[in-house]
């Protein structure tokens, strides 16, 4: 029993992630019609956006300590933050351990300038064209971003961590009457957690409640009437890719203390949210977020060694396998509707 | 016949016996006597520098090149000359190989075994390398070494540390400078009996491939003859990035050790999330819990940050050792290039000149000559003490370096701290020891 509680929390900040990036990729499929490759890229970035802000929090200048060495025997020059010359170093050290959250501020106008300047800059041009023209490009497009990043940050993984508020887990086993230590989860995760929901929550009732998500819902159904209306929709779908990126680049920012951000970390999740889409229905906003969560709960489950011992390697294909399921039973997917890419 | 006296029958038979020679291929030619692939023409001899220069690995990969080219800077007499200074055999004179220049080719293996077969194909065929050097993975160095084997060219292995490259998987043309994973088992055993007691119960997470085999099983046997207790060994799959499903239930098992058997991107992320998941702030079986990462590597350490402080692991090389090579080797390559190498650095150059030297002492780029004079060559002043490239396996056997993650570090190279350097009696093992039974060296293949 307790070890389900355990996998059933663990699947959900993974569960968390794939909902925020397959949300995203449904919001820009279902109003612009593009399935968007470069959605992982995104995501990727958005992680760089801590790794950016913190580098900058700790942008410093050097002073050399005579009373230590380098490698080569020479003085020891020490990288002295600026922030410490501004607030001292115990505010500057407060500041800089909370880069990650605070660097949320930064991520946004930035995630929304790159979606919009992707939106307009090349996405655009190929909206009349089929569906594998858009895939390629936008594939290409996010081998391309991959590159940029490794080449000013490298190949290797950066580490990037959470404030030293969030280190170390929640025994949640002692909370429900387990033994202590069968079932703890790391704080981080359960702030990603909250977080992904809060971020899901917000989109839903900015779509829901507002007159541009109405009118973005409208367009999404019946984009010629919504125009005939005299509405310009294709300004508000191109918000709509900006928000959709910054969502993306949110769920990147807040996982970068999960794991050490890398250049390819994007491709890792793309495939994965794409599963998602398609098992949670084409087009479909809650089918992404219940399709993410339920597949990051199986993910988990599948990796259980109990579970592994009897059939090896189920951790390996679960996602796909139940992809082949639904699609074999539901070929429209948990929640999509009837008809989107069936013409 | 005679010149004095042609006739039309003796100038037919020379012309024919011309324009087959003429016709035949290059390696078949008069010119090319040699009796080996890539000999040598003119005034240079072409070095092939196989290694990930795009991949996961990429950073690595570029930290193998800098040494290569500081490698070749020596061999050609440039710079300060570095281990050539300290290496015992004087057989280098800083005039490049046997007095031709040494240039060379690179590729990259994106460290992926068909890829870096491809690139190494490439050097050997089309650039004419006639030694391909370098790589960052076993998969890679274990197919890398079966083609140049074939195609008779000597293969100098590069950062490998699976046991099957000089164990299952030997070739008569290759060679490994790098330690094993019986060698981080042999020498982490006594350091982590030590530390942590005989009394403990070991949960092992290990990559899903070769080098995560043979690794867990070293690290198994070794500690296990300690009288540690392995409770559970899991596999996990190459590609995973996210390790909390596996990690989670370690708690539960009622293991107080974490031995990671991962490398690279891996080991960063099971380590981050170990420790995210709060695993050494706990108590169990009444003993404070702790993680092993099996092979250290500063370049990847630097990608778990703060999370490495304490923990334990193996290296085949640190920039901090203090004997003449060591030193000798840090000081040319970072006046180079600003920062101190890596241990892939270290071995990927010592292997040039270790190739470099052998050449020079056999007189001939023949790779059997090579071979021959690698086999059971005994030298120092490489950084690792005295060293045997034993005929057996073409293993070398050396020190090994146990290590820690530093708790104060002062600058970001200054990561790991040597805690014991295990003398290679303790690590040496015999050529037919079951982790390494199974295939032979067979002869060597001089090619054409």
């Amino acid at each position: 029993m307790d070890a389900i509680l355990l996998q059933i929390l663990n699947g959900l900040d993974k569960g968390s992630a794939y909902a925020l990036i397959a949300l995203g990729l449904t919001l820009i499929f279902g109003t612009l019609g593009v399935v968007n490759f470069a959605h992982g890229a995104l995501f990727m970035i958005g992680a760089f956006c801590a790794v950016t802000f913190s580098k900058m929090l700790s942008f410093s200048h050097v002073v050399i300590d005579e009373t230590q060495k380098d490698f080569l025997g020479n003085p020891l020059k020490v990288d002295v933050p600026y922030l410490y010359d501004w607030f001292g170093q115990a505010t500057g050290d407060a500041i800089i351990d909370w880069a990650v959250p605070l660097s949320i501020i930064f991520t946004i106008p930035v995630m929304i300038a790159i979606g919009f300047i992707m939106e307009r800059g090349l996405i655009k041009h190929f909206y009349k064209r089929p569906h594998a023209d858009q895939i390629l490009v936008t594939f290409g497009l996010a081998i391309v971003l991959q590159e940029v990043i490794k080449y000013f940050y490298g190949a290797n993984p950066i580490p990037t961590p959470a404030p030293a508020a969030f280190a170390g887990s929640f025994d949640f086993g002692a909370l429900l009457g387990f033994d202590p230590n069968t079932i703890i989860y790391p704080y981080w995760r359960l702030v990603y957690f909250a977080f992904a929901a809060v971020i899901i929550g917000a989109v839903f009732a900015f779509l829901q409640f507002t007159t541009f998500g109405m009118v973005v819902r409208a367009g999404m159904a019946d984009r010629e009437t919504v125009g005939l209306l005299g509405i310009n929709i294709d300004k508000r779908f191109t918000i709509m890719f900006g928000i959709a990126a910054a969502v993306a680049g949110l769920a990147g920012v807040m996982y970068a203390p999960i794991n050490s951000p890398n250049y390819h970390m994007g491709m890792d999740f793309l495939v994965l949210s794409f599963v998602v889409v398609v098992v949670g229905g084409m087009g479909s906003l809650p089918g992404a977020v219940l399709a993410g969560f339920l597949l990051g709960v199986l993910e988990s489950f599948a990796s259980m060694a109990v579970v592994l011992e009897f059939i090896p390697g189920i951790n390996q294909i679960i996602i796909y396998l139940v992809a082949i399921i639904i699609l074999l039973t539901r070929p429209r997917g948990l929640m999509g509707r009837a008809g989107v890419m069936e013409d | 016949m005679s010149f004095n006296n042609p006739t039309r029958r003796g100038l037919l038979k020379t012309g024919a016996a011309a324009s087959a020679a003429l016709t035949l291929p290059t390696y078949l030619r008069a010119d090319g006597h040699s009796g080996f692939t890539n000999a040598p023409q003119g005034s240079t001899v072409t070095l092939g520098f196989n290694v990930p220069q795009s991949g996961p690995y990429a950073d690595e990969g570029a930290d193998e090149l800098r040494a290569y080219e500081l490698a070749v800077e020596h061999l050609n007499g440039g710079g300060d000359g570095g281990l050539m200074n300290t290496f015992s055999s004087k057989a280098l004179k800083g005039n490049g190989i046997l007095g031709k220049k040494v240039e060379y080719v690179t590729g990259d293996t994106q460290t992926k075994s068909d890829a870096a077969r491809a690139s190494a194909k490439s050097m050997i065929e089309k650039d004419g390398a006639v030694m391909i050097t370098g790589g960052s993975s076993s998969g890679v160095a274990v197919a890398v070494q079966a083609l140049c084997q074939e195609a008779g060219v000597i293969f100098m292995a590069g950062l490998t540390h699976s046991n099957d490259t000089t164990g299952k998987d030997k070739r008569a043309n290759g060679f490994r400078h790098f330690f094993n994973s019986y060698m981080s088992g042999a020498a982490l055993a006594p350091v982590l009996a030590n530390a942590y007691g005989t009394d403990r119960k070991a949960y092992h997470l290990t990559a899903d491939y070769n080098w995560g085999y043979t690794t867990e099983e070293a690290v198994r046997s070794s500690t296990e003859a300690m009288g540690w207790e392995t409770v559970n060994a899991v596999k996990t799959p190459l590609t995973q990035t996210d390790f909390s499903a596996y990690i989670a239930p370690v708690l539960q098992s009622g293991a107080d050790t974490l031995v990671l058997n991962h490398y690279g991107g891996n080991m960063v992320n099971s380590l981050t999330n170990a420790v995210q998941f709060g695993l050494r702030d706990k108590q169990v079986n009444g003993k404070d819990f702790q993680i092993v990462v099996p092979l250290y590597s500063r370049l990847m350490a630097k990608g778990a940050g703060a999370n490495v402080k304490g923990i334990f692991g193996s290296t085949n090389w640190h920039w901090s050792l203090t004997d003449e090579g060591s030193k000798a080797f840090v000081k040319s390559f970072g006046e180079k290039y600003g920062f101190p190498p890596s241990q892939a650095a270290h071995t990927c150059y010592v292997q040039a000149l270790l190739y470099a030297d052998a050449v020079e002492r056999a007189g001939s780029f023949n790779p059997c000559a090579v071979v021959e004079a690698l086999e059971g060559f005994e030298f120092d002043g490489m950084g690792n003490g005295k060293t045997l490239y034993r005929a057996e396996d073409h293993q070398c056997f050396k020190d090994v370096l146990v290590v820690k993650g530093k708790e104060n570090p002062t600058s970001e190279f200054d990561l790991l701290e040597i805690v014991e350097i295990t003398p290679v009696e303790q690590v040496t093992y015999a050529p037919d020891h079951p982790q390494f039974a199974g295939g032979s060296l067979g002869t060597c293949n001089p090619g054409a």
